[in-house]
């Protein structure tokens, strides 16, 4: 388990690293377009262009500039998201603030779609597979199908014009500024959001968790467990569950890790102040210390989630020992 | 033929052996592709997805022929006169638009029609990449194992921590933003540029699938047997072990279509992806999202062509996934059997009875 951790925690570095060179290049070097620039408005004289360029750290090396940029990605307090060079070309507010401010409305939209996908993926696929081929079966598969395939900015537009424009029983998109999360719930503001992020996911769990279950109730442990005269409930559960849901765990660390760097489309769509948001409106206007910080944080939560799941599995599989 | 999988070779012999056993027929030995073709056939589900992808293949490739020659416009063609009401809100679908118009006044029919083209091309264009990079790499990290291995599964393991949708956004947005293009005008904005985007973050699928296949496939004899023969590491991987994982390669390969396609809409509608004078699903349901209380079709029909393209792709893929798989096959054979059976116990007990 010791030499594991460590190797995991090279991972982790290695993933850091490669992260913020790969956002370093992608958003600070291949662009054309001097953020100074764009940040002293109109006509500026070119003291005002060096000045600006001095305090957003543009005239110092390529190596120093990465560096700065490098140091805030150590998630270290007083390190972590630093404020003299992490902050918005646009209105200098510091990344940091911005993503604290922002990270509750990011972290409901995905642990409510969370549930919500569990919720309905898992039980669809637990049906589908201990009753292969009757009409329950083929109804899931085929919500299952039609959830896989549809992209959920559609689906957003659809749920809003059905449910909010004719029917009137869900509140439009956005959140009135001011307006705490814990209101913004009880309203349901989130309730159309929830359900169409969860879908496709919803829809992708059931798929596995069929194929996987139905793989496992085939294994000869099911048989023995049938033999010794278990209740067929119990076989299913106990025996059958627990190794088709392991995949499922993986999964799940990701999507969630996956969502809370950002739910980008959803919450441009129902305009909900998340941090996906917020690096998408950076990128439109080239803002880059915002769109760092979001990218690298991103990738901080995979890297956990990761982790986490890997500790988790070894719980969950007792064949799975890590040297 | 070089093809040939070990399980279906098990299983081959069975399925041509005359069940009952009468006269001495020519006995025709089936290749896995007519095996594979059998299966496929059936699977009604997978062939309406492949007619829906071919017709949209035709639609795609005639848009240009039906703009000029059906409907007599193009799709940037504005219509604000005619086809705006008085208030500047577009026209729902009539005789002359099929589709209503967008908000700026066009045609929508031609605008889908010519979002079929941007989607599947992108689709192929980057899917292909994926595919060739996945492969290349699967194939080397499987075959060689030890420290290239490691790089490749580490190198699949960083690019699935990406997060990939920001890092895309920010690539085209960086190259596709202003006209220039990046790295001195070496990649301008376009529909290369998106599908190299998405064939960049794509192909760990495929790598990762290539390379299990690979590592099982490098132990079994006839490798050792061309080795025996002097055949060099390239020859034992284009000849030998290629084509025996051309099955899972195929499967995978459709099955990432689909969601290449969302990514190009995806892109398309938070409005960074294809250039602007482009028509694209993507981009004219991102038009919707501001239309849609006053003109439903401008979300309706684009949306409905952007899902019926994935869902045709995910049909044929997951019927390609169950006509490959050997497993899949023996128990379509035993149902077949037991079906054969049946209908001849049903024959048999009417006489019985009489």
């Amino acid at each position: 388990m010791g030499r594991y951790l460590i190797r995991r925690m090279l991972f982790f570095v290695l993933v850091l690293f490669v992260v913020s060179v790969v956002t370093f290049i992608i958003f600070v070097k291949l662009p054309s377009v001097d953020p100074a620039i764009r940040a002293a408005g109109r006509h500026p004289s070119p003291r005002l262009l060096a000045t600006i360029r001095h305090k957003f750290g543009l005239d110092r090396p390529l190596y120093v500039q990465y560096w700065n940029f490098a140091k805030g990605l150590i998630p270290l307090p007083g390190l972590f998201l630093n404020k003299e060079v992490y902050f918005s070309y646009q209105n200098h507010v510091p990344v940091s603030e911005d993503i604290y401010s922002r990270l509750p409305v990011t972290i409901t939209l995905t642990v409510g779609a969370a549930i919500i996908w569990l919720l309905i993926g898992i039980p669809i696929g637990v049906v589908s597979a201990i009753k292969p081929r009757t009409a329950i079966d083929r109804a899931g598969m085929i919500f299952a199908l039609f959830g896989v395939s549809a992209p959920v900015f559609w689906l957003a537009l659809l749920a809003l014009y059905i449910f909010w424009f004719k029917l009137g029983i869900a509140p439009s998109s956005g959140i009135p500024p001011g307006e705490s999360i814990w209101v913004s719930i009880l309203k349901g503001r989130f309730v159309l959001p929830w359900f169409t992020l969860a879908l496709s996911t919803a829809a992708f769990y059931s798929r596995m968790v069929r194929g996987n279950l139905m793989e496992a109730m085939s294994e000869d442990y099911i048989r023995t467990a049938r033999a010794k005269g278990l209740s067929e409930r119990r076989v299913i559960f106990k025996h059958g569950l627990r190794s088709a849901l392991t995949p499922v765990v993986t999964m799940f660390g990701m999507d969630v890790a996956f969502l809370l760097g950002g739910a980008v489309v959803t919450e441009t769509v129902f305009q909900l102040p998340g941090i996906g948001q917020y690096a998408w409106t950076a990128i439109t206007v080239n803002d880059f210390p915002p769109i760092m910080g979001v990218t690298v944080l991103g990738a901080l939560f995979i890297v956990v989630a990761n982790l986490l799941v890997d500790i988790v599995y070894a719980f969950l599989d007792p064949r799975v020992r890590y040297a | 033929m070089a093809q040939t999988s070990a399980t279906e070779q098990a299983v081959q012999p069975a399925s041509t052996a005359p069940p009952g056993g009468e006269a001495p027929q020519q006995i025709v030995g089936r290749s896995p592709w007519d095996i594979f073709w059998g299966r496929f056939r059936q699977d009604k589900f997978a062939i309406g997805g492949l007619v829906f992808i071919a017709f949209l293949i035709v639609l795609a490739l005639v848009a240009p022929l039906i703009s000029k020659y059906v409907v007599h416009h193009g799709p940037n063609q504005l219509f604000v006169f005619t086809e705006l009401n008085e208030f500047g809100l577009p026209k729902g679908p009539n005789g002359h638009f099929w589709f209503g118009a967008d908000t700026s006044g066009r045609d929508l029919f031609v605008q889908v029609l010519y979002g079929a083209r941007t989607s599947l091309i992108v689709a192929f264009l980057a899917t292909g990449m994926a595919m060739v990079i996945g492969v290349i790499m699967g194939v080397v990290a499987g075959f060689y194992r030890g420290k290239i291995d490691t790089f490749v599964s580490r190198l699949i393991d960083v690019v699935l921590s990406l997060p990939v949708l920001l890092l895309a956004l920010g690539l085209v947005s960086a190259c596709g933003l202003q006209n220039k293009g990046c790295l001195g005008g070496l990649i301008r904005p376009g529909l290369l540029l998106v599908s190299m985007v998405i064939g960049l973050f794509s192909w760990p699928y495929i790598a990762r699938i290539v390379r299990g296949q690979v590592l099982s496939l490098r132990e079994k004899e006839f490798v050792e047997a061309a080795r025996a023969m002097g055949a060099g590491d390239g020859t034992i991987m284009l000849r030998e072990i290629l084509p025996n994982i051309v099955a899972p390669i195929i499967v995978y390969t459709t099955l990432i279509i689909p969601s290449n396609v969302i990514f190009e809409a995806t892109l398309s509608f938070l409005g960074i992806g294809v250039p602007a004078s482009t028509p694209s699903w993507g981009r004219q349901l991102s038009d919707a999202s501001n239309a849609f209380s006053y003109a439903w079709w401008t979300m309706v029909f684009p949306g409905l062509f952007l899902f019926g393209t994935t869902l045709a792709f995910n049909l044929v893929g997951d019927g390609l996934r169950d006509a490959f798989d050997p497993r899949g096959f023996v128990r379509t054979y035993k149902q077949k059997e037991k079906r054969k059976s049946r209908r001849k116990e049903a024959r048999v007990a009417p006489e019985a009875a009489s």
